[in-house]
């Protein structure tokens, strides 16, 4: 395992992007990061350039203005990576589903790969959430590894 | 000198909300701001009219998950008014309780903030450790640490015990004996003073003018305060609105601190005096005619604007939120000042973009 896998697989970094969350979900992604769930004791830390990021935290969901910064973000940030939906209006747009300017879910617009349910999403919720997304982020790495290997064959071969 | 436009948000380390603001730039100090807004934008006044008016206290609760118990309260209030409801007594004080709760853990959570954006983390994670104990009570009294759904029409949902009214009282003195350890820090620590000392002035007059609200109107010496017009139980409970005179971060700060300190009286005034009896009154018919709510937020007024038809739906519901209110003035501070001082510059106001975009 080289130390990049290593260290993605031991210290996941996150980036928290709010699309049209009330605020409930971001302050509990918040609550994650200080001292009571404390976070950095996983090696998970919060970061603001998607450059850093392993791990997408979206809260809220997409609407028509904000898909387009999302997608950057998302675009942005280095393979692989994984994409976690928190709260209720993340995963299927919540209690604002039918609002005209709310496309819906995050899944509408991102592969997403962990749901995290609640109205607000609670802090333990959270962090469970991003637990199984380094398990993804693994898979994703072993796969690309694969990937990677598979390209080499083919090109000796060649 | 050239100018330069610097985009600042809507992703930005500093906001957990996206605002998107040109700045304007010769040199090193902004010329101008420009703010783009619509990010968070979810049409929620368009679904109100939709819903039955007593499913939308729950959507009103999701405008902003900080201060949501406020919102309900706000349209609560102004379907009652509207309906000609009489809210028990008990129901008023623990209306009071959790509202100051609210304040209590929004003032802490934007204290924390501040110190993140002027890049003192440990004063951040002091701050957020010491909400956590406001959490605990709401998750206690409520079953949710954020969004608590503690109103209905009419009254309460929940009441709280004797024993955990007992309990909240002892939590809210080591609220403010936790508070009283880092006040000095920002009350006097020499760094903290240099980024908020003189930063970002907001005289009397123009506050006025630009019609500022909540602590940053009272942090530029104008007394105004939603709870002197005593809703609610407010009216029963003894209070003094908080005033600072110099307009400038500090004294937003000072305003802000000092409410913390305010909140955790009124809660214990309001615990020691609470009458018994019922919580909420059952509510018959539909609201017709039109109202207007106002209640003070931590971040300042909230004003609602209802009007009913008579039949289950409203036919209109405005909200006007403090954010709102307070955007001009920000527009106003940013000119002149350096690009280092934009973070605080935009917390000082205690943006909730959620509130504002709806």
């Amino acid at each position: 395992m080289g130390i990049i896998s290593k260290s993605t697989k031991k210290s996941p970094w996150i980036m928290h992007y709010d699309c049209t969350s009330c605020n409930g979900c971001d302050i509990e992604t918040l609550a994650c990061l200080t001292p009571m769930y404390d976070v950095e004791r996983f090696g998970i830390i919060n970061v603001g350039n998607p450059k850093h990021a392993d791990i997408l935290v979206v809260t809220g969901s997409v609407n028509k203005r904000n898909v387009r910064v999302l997608k950057n973000i998302y675009n942005q940030m280095p393979e692989p990576k994984a994409v976690v939906a928190v709260g209720a209006c993340a995963c299927t747009g919540g209690i604002f589903k039918e609002c005209y300017n709310v496309l819906g879910g995050v899944d509408k617009v991102l592969p997403v790969d962990v749901y995290v349910a609640g109205c607000c999403a609670k802090p333990e919720a959270i962090i469970d959430g991003i637990v199984l997304a380094m398990d993804k982020l693994e898979e994703k790495a072993r796969d690309m590894k694969k990937l990677h290997s598979d390209i080499k064959a083919c090109q000796n071969e060649a | 000198m050239p100018k330069t436009i610097i985009p600042f948000g809507p992703q930005h380390p500093v906001l957990p909300e996206p605002l998107h603001l040109k700045l304007v730039m010769q040199d090193e100090t902004i010329v101008e701001a420009i703010p783009a807004i619509g990010y968070v934008h979810r049409g929620l006044e368009k679904l109100t009219e939709t819903k039955e008016f007593t499913q939308n206290v729950y959507i009103v609760e999701r405008i902003c998950g900080i201060c949501s118990f406020m919102h309900a309260l706000t349209y609560c209030q102004g379907i009652e008014s509207l309906m000609g409801v009489e809210v028990p007594p008990r129901a008023r004080f623990l209306r009071v309780i959790w509202a100051e709760l609210h304040r209590i853990h929004s003032h802490l959570l934007w204290l924390g903030l501040l110190a993140d954006a002027f890049g003192f983390e440990s004063l951040f994670m002091q701050c957020w450790r010491n909400r956590e104990k406001v959490m605990d009570i709401m998750e206690e009294t409520c079953g949710s640490r954020v969004i608590i759904s503690g109103n209905t029409i009419g009254g309460t949902r929940r009441d709280i015990s004797s024993e955990m009214l007992v309990k909240i009282s002892s939590v809210a003195d080591e609220i403010r004996d936790d508070l009283k350890r880092v006040e000095p820090v920002f009350f006097n620590d020499y760094t903290v003073k240099h980024r908020l000392v003189g930063v970002g002035v907001l005289e009397r007059e123009k506050a006025y003018v630009l019609g500022a609200a909540g602590p940053m109107a009272r942090g530029s010496g104008i007394r105004q305060d939603l709870r002197m017009t005593g809703y609610a139980a407010y009216g029963e409970l003894d209070f003094e609105p908080i005033v600072e005179t110099d307009g400038d971060c500090y004294a937003r700060t000072m305003v802000r601190l000092k409410e913390v300190y305010q909140s955790i009286e009124l809660i214990k005034q309001a615990a020691s005096i609470i009458p018994e009896g019922e919580i909420s009154v059952p509510v018959k018919g539909f609201p017709k005619g039109e109202v207007v709510s106002r209640v003070e937020q931590p971040r300042g007024e909230v004003l609602y604007y209802m009007r009913g038809n008579g039949t289950k739906n409203l036919d209109r519901l405005r909200v006007r939120t403090p954010t709102f209110a307070n955007i001009p003035a920000l527009l106003q501070m940013l000119p002149g000042s350096q690009l280092a001082d934009v973070p605080v510059l935009i917390l000082t106001i205690d943006p909730c973009i959620s509130c504002t975009e709806r």
